[in-house]
């Protein structure tokens, strides 16, 4: 298509570039497609559409953390000695001199204190870690609330899912490296999950930590995982992530010229490239502010790991606070039989539950498309309220994590607020699993509350905040009609179908194979879309319209609205009188 | 326009038609001059600034020391703080600057693309089978089993190596987590400085940390023990001797001369997931785990009376020897720390 540019940029250069005459640029594309032949590829790709919306940004976070990620963390591994071999501290900082401690929290101190940049660096790696988890979550709701993950997305919403798990181990053996008191804790506490493990749980906790715990293993065994194995992985799920991506085309939000079956957006080269390339170095500016001035885990002020000593207020990172609360407000089961201990305590909350939590989480799309038998593709984002069922099933698991959460922080609740940590943790052990159901109840009822409000701004216009009183005296709010635009981008959606199975018995009276199944399905989509509110017909707004003439008639006397700013000079004006700017 | 494709769903004019994209609109940039040229120097000025803060950078990394006097601006290493800020405006200009340039001066016509199903043409996925179906025919694998299965032993048996090879991550358990260092006459010494103690010692109330003797003198030639061997044992055998009102201690069954004149001591390791004990109650005689808040009663055996965990303290039996001191009467009774599958006594 032909694009109006005669106005762009016109102090960039007069005339388009031409091919005529050959350039050093041209001769190196010339060279490197004679040998890689890309440019079939690149004229396909370098004006791809990307359709703008701020929160198609968020994904694009977590993308340049985990960039920051690999250049901050290549640097400290410059530095770092993941020994657990004793050495005595003879650095900077004065208050440990002396002290015998891990060769790797030696050098962590020494990446701390003696090395010029890397206390920032180090900080820098820690603020990023923690802005990807929290990116790829925040990212996760808005690809669940948008439906954005339906087909032929499942897949990318899997290896999304996966990154999120794989991030957030990544994260745990990161910040149990450096091998000071708060660290070790941690990964103590993980030596007693993993002996919660029936029948091989013992085993593993030796062949991990190469003996009994501590053991002089771990770290260096942590290390590989973290700077090796998980980072590998990662690479190779972030890449696959993308290139669907790039495949599926992006999602975009419903509008005038904006469908099913198209993509509208800016090109790739130059304004997306632009876009997202100034957007790394914002968040890599971003994160360097962080490093430079909020300090993040001063693990010289908690001294070097000792089994035998812990810190008050011992809290793992926000990422791993939800199993670890779920484990806080655990009851203390245990069962002794046939000479062997099973710790339900210990194993429910922390091995099985966040395992089942993210099945859950990878099975949601599947889940929706087997109760709505909907095979369609679908490339038009959804509004979470015109899914009130979606929007409320993960604000009930928001709430089920952020309740957990919380229970994680049960002691420094208490002792800010000046509570009862029994209370809160009887609470807790409570709320987990009422919360959720309520919160399920209210976002769904809110939700199509809020349907109702669209319908009515289509029905009958949108509320102008002019007050209009009648002859007799009452009084009434004046409703304008919204624009087409608006109207358009509003009723923009499907129309939910209940699914209703087929006849459940043949003509014979022989109940059809599967057809329970069938009633279920029937069941949950009864629950999941039947108290929706679907968009008016053209009838009902042809009829809706019909009746705002006739008010319009009956006002008639009086031509324009009467904002009450007639005589004080700040009566309302078209914006389009207005010139751009004064003076043109 | 793409041939309309049955995967999609589509909304055909229901209940209003698509109005279609809306006109472009020039920005200020496109049509005035001036705004364009101050565009364009906005941007240069961002790049400017980040050339400076650059600059700024080299100077801060050797202008300020790092070292002893890191806290001394602002409570932050004062060249950590200079370096961040000169890093983070130099890399936030330049995101700046780009994003300025891109919403500002580059061409800001949206363009339309067609989308495609993600899936390949019915003919492309039937020339893939024809051409699976003739690979696997030219193989022969569905023709002679003998080759498919043993191909398939081999694979799964090769697959086994991988295991069998992480075999020497760690020796087996074994029991050793049922022993530990403690033994029949062993010293109960204060931790850290490794000092024995008498009974008369501890005034009511007190809570010392203790350690057995054996980590000050059962290392090499007699010495305190080192590296590895000291951190498993202080995981196991840290323990904490207290001393109540012996009317508020109900011993154990079998347990009445495991204590010293109210003096007992108790493994310092949580039941639940092997954290240290360390919030000592006075009033109550309950000492609080900081990780996950087992709560135990000291005065009842170190029965759990709060949180997750599910057994009590083990208790150490104690007794004194000629000198006065106190000593263990034996190793503990049962495993200390987490529970674990081979673990057998409730």
């Amino acid at each position: 298509m032909s694009i109006d540019t005669s106005k762009v940029a016109d102090s960039n250069r007069d005339e388009p570039a031409t091919a005529s005459k050959p350039s050093k640029v041209g001769a190196a594309a010339t060279w490197a497609d004679e040998r890689l032949g890309l440019a079939g590829l690149a004229k396909k790709n370098l004006r791809k559409v990307f359709p703008d919306h701020w929160s198609f940004m968020l994904g694009e976070i977590a993308l340049w953390s985990f960039v920051i990620l690999l250049l901050t963390g290549v640097f400290l591994t410059l530095w770092f000695n993941p020994s657990m071999g004793e050495v005595t501290y003879e650095g900077s900082y004065a208050q440990l001199r002396g002290i015998h401690m891990s060769e790797a929290y030696a050098s962590a101190l020494n990446i701390s204190f003696d090395v010029r940049g890397g206390l920032l660096m180090r900080q820098m790696h820690h603020w990023a870690a923690m802005l990807f988890i929290a990116a790829m979550f925040v990212h996760m709701m808005r690809v669940f609330f948008t439906g954005a993950f339906r087909k032929p997305r499942e897949l990318n919403w899997v290896i999304g899912s996966l990154l999120l798990l794989l991030g957030t181990l990544e994260g745990f053996t990161g910040y149990s490296l450096p091998d000071d008191l708060l660290s070790g804790t941690g990964v103590r506490a993980s030596d007693g999950f993993m002996k919660s493990i029936p029948v091989v749980g013992t085993y593993l906790s030796f062949f991990l930590f190469g003996g009994e715990f501590p053991g002089e293993s771990i770290i260096p065994r942590l290390y590989a995982v973290h700077i090796l194995l998980i980072p590998g992985l990662l690479l190779a799920l972030v890449t696959a992530h993308m290139l669907l991506l790039v495949y599926h085309k992006h999602t975009q939000w419903p509008g005038p010229g904006r469908t099913q079956e198209n993509v509208v957006g800016y090109p790739m080269m130059p304004v997306y490239m632009a876009k997202a390339g100034g957007f790394f170095f914002m968040v890599f500016g971003a994160t360097a502010l962080m490093g430079g001035l909020l300090t993040i885990n001063p693990v010289w002020k908690f001294g070097p790991y000792d089994p035998s000593k812990v810190t008050a207020g011992s809290q793992p990172d926000w990422y791993m606070g939800w199993p670890d609360g779920a484990l806080r407000i655990m009851p203390g089961w245990e069962t002794h039989a046939f000479g062997h201990t099973i710790s339900w305590n210990v194993m429910l909350p922390i091995i099985v539950l966040p395992g089942v939590m993210f099945t859950i989480l990878m099975l949601l799309p599947f889940i929706e498309s087997w109760i709505t038998k909907d095979k369609r593709e679908h490339h038009l984002l959804e509004r979470p309220r015109n899914a009130p069922t979606r929007t409320a099933t993960m604000v009930a698991l928001m709430t089920f994590y952020g309740l957990l959460w919380a229970a994680g922080g049960n002691d420094l609740i208490a002792t800010h607020f000046h509570l009862s940590i029994n209370q809160i943790t009887y609470f807790m052990r409570v709320a987990v699993f009422i919360g959720p159901v309520i919160a399920f109840w209210i976002t769904r009822r809110w939700c199509i509350s809020l349907q109702r409000h669209d319908n009515e701004k289509l029905l009958h216009g949108y509320e102008t905040g002019i007050i209009m009183r009648s002859a007799e005296g009452g009084y009434s709010e004046r409703h304008l009609p919204i624009s087409e635009t608006s109207a358009y981008t509003l009723t923009a959606r499907e129309r939910d179908e209940v699914y209703v199975p087929e006849s459940e018995t043949d003509d014979n009276g022989v109940v059809a194979p599967g057809s329970r199944v069938e009633r279920l399905r029937s069941k949950l989509s009864t629950l999941m879309y039947a108290d929706n509110v679907q968009k008016p017909t053209r009838e009902e707004l042809e009829e809706a319209q019909h009746h705002a003439e006739h008010v319009r008639e009956l006002e008639a006397g009086l031509d324009h609205p009467a904002s009450g700013h007639e005589f004080d000079g700040h009566n309302l004006h078209e914006v389009s009188d207005e010139p751009l700017r004064p003076g043109h | 326009m793409s041939a309309h494709d049955d995967n999609l769903p589509v909304l055909e004019a229901d209940p209003i038609a698509d109005p279609g994209l809306p006109e472009h609109e020039w920005r200020p940039t496109d049509v005035d001059p001036a705004m364009e040229r101050r565009a364009e120097r906005q941007v240069a000025a961002w790049f400017g600034l980040s050339m400076v803060s650059t600059v700024l950078f080299v100077v801060s990394y050797f202008a300020f020391a790092v070292g002893e006097d890191a806290d001394t601006f602002l409570g932050l290493g004062s060249s950590t703080l200079f370096l961040g800020l000169t890093l983070g405006i130099a890399l936030l200009s330049i995101g700046i600057g780009i994003i300025q340039w891109a919403r500002k001066l580059m061409g800001d016509h949206e363009i339309v693309e067609y989308r495609h199903s993600a899936a390949s043409s019915p003919e492309d996925r039937e020339e893939t089978l024809a051409v699976l179906a003739l690979g696997a025919e030219e193989s022969g694998i569905g023709r002679r089993p003998l080759i498919r299965n043993s191909l398939l032993g081999a694979l799964g048996l090769v697959g086994l190596t991988p295991i069998i090879a992480l075999r020497d991550l760690g020796p087996l358990p074994g029991d050793v987590l049922e022993h530990t260092v403690w033994d029949k006459g062993m010293r109960v010494v204060r931790d850290v400085v490794g000092t024995p103690i008498k009974a008369s010692e501890l005034i009511i109330g007190d809570l010392v940390n203790a350690q057995p003797e054996a980590l000050f003198n059962g290392g090499p030639e007699g010495g305190p023990m080192e590296g590895v061997e000291l951190q498993i044992e202080k995981s196991k055998s840290s323990v904490i001797l207290v001393r109540m009102e012996p009317d508020d201690i109900t011993p154990g069954e079998g347990r009445e001369d495991w204590s010293v004149d109210g003096i007992q001591c108790y493994s310092k390791i949580c039941t639940h997931v092997g954290c240290p004990i360390s919030l000592w109650e006075r009033t109550t005689g309950n000492v609080l785990c900081p990780c996950h808040q087992s709560t135990f009663d000291l005065g009842d055996s170190a029965k759990v009376v709060f949180g997750p965990a599910a057994r009590a303290l083990p208790q150490l039996p104690l007794a004194v020897d000629d000198e006065g001191y106190l000593i263990a009467q034996s190793d503990f009774t049962e495993p200390v720390g987490p529970s674990y599958w081979e673990r057998d006594s409730g």
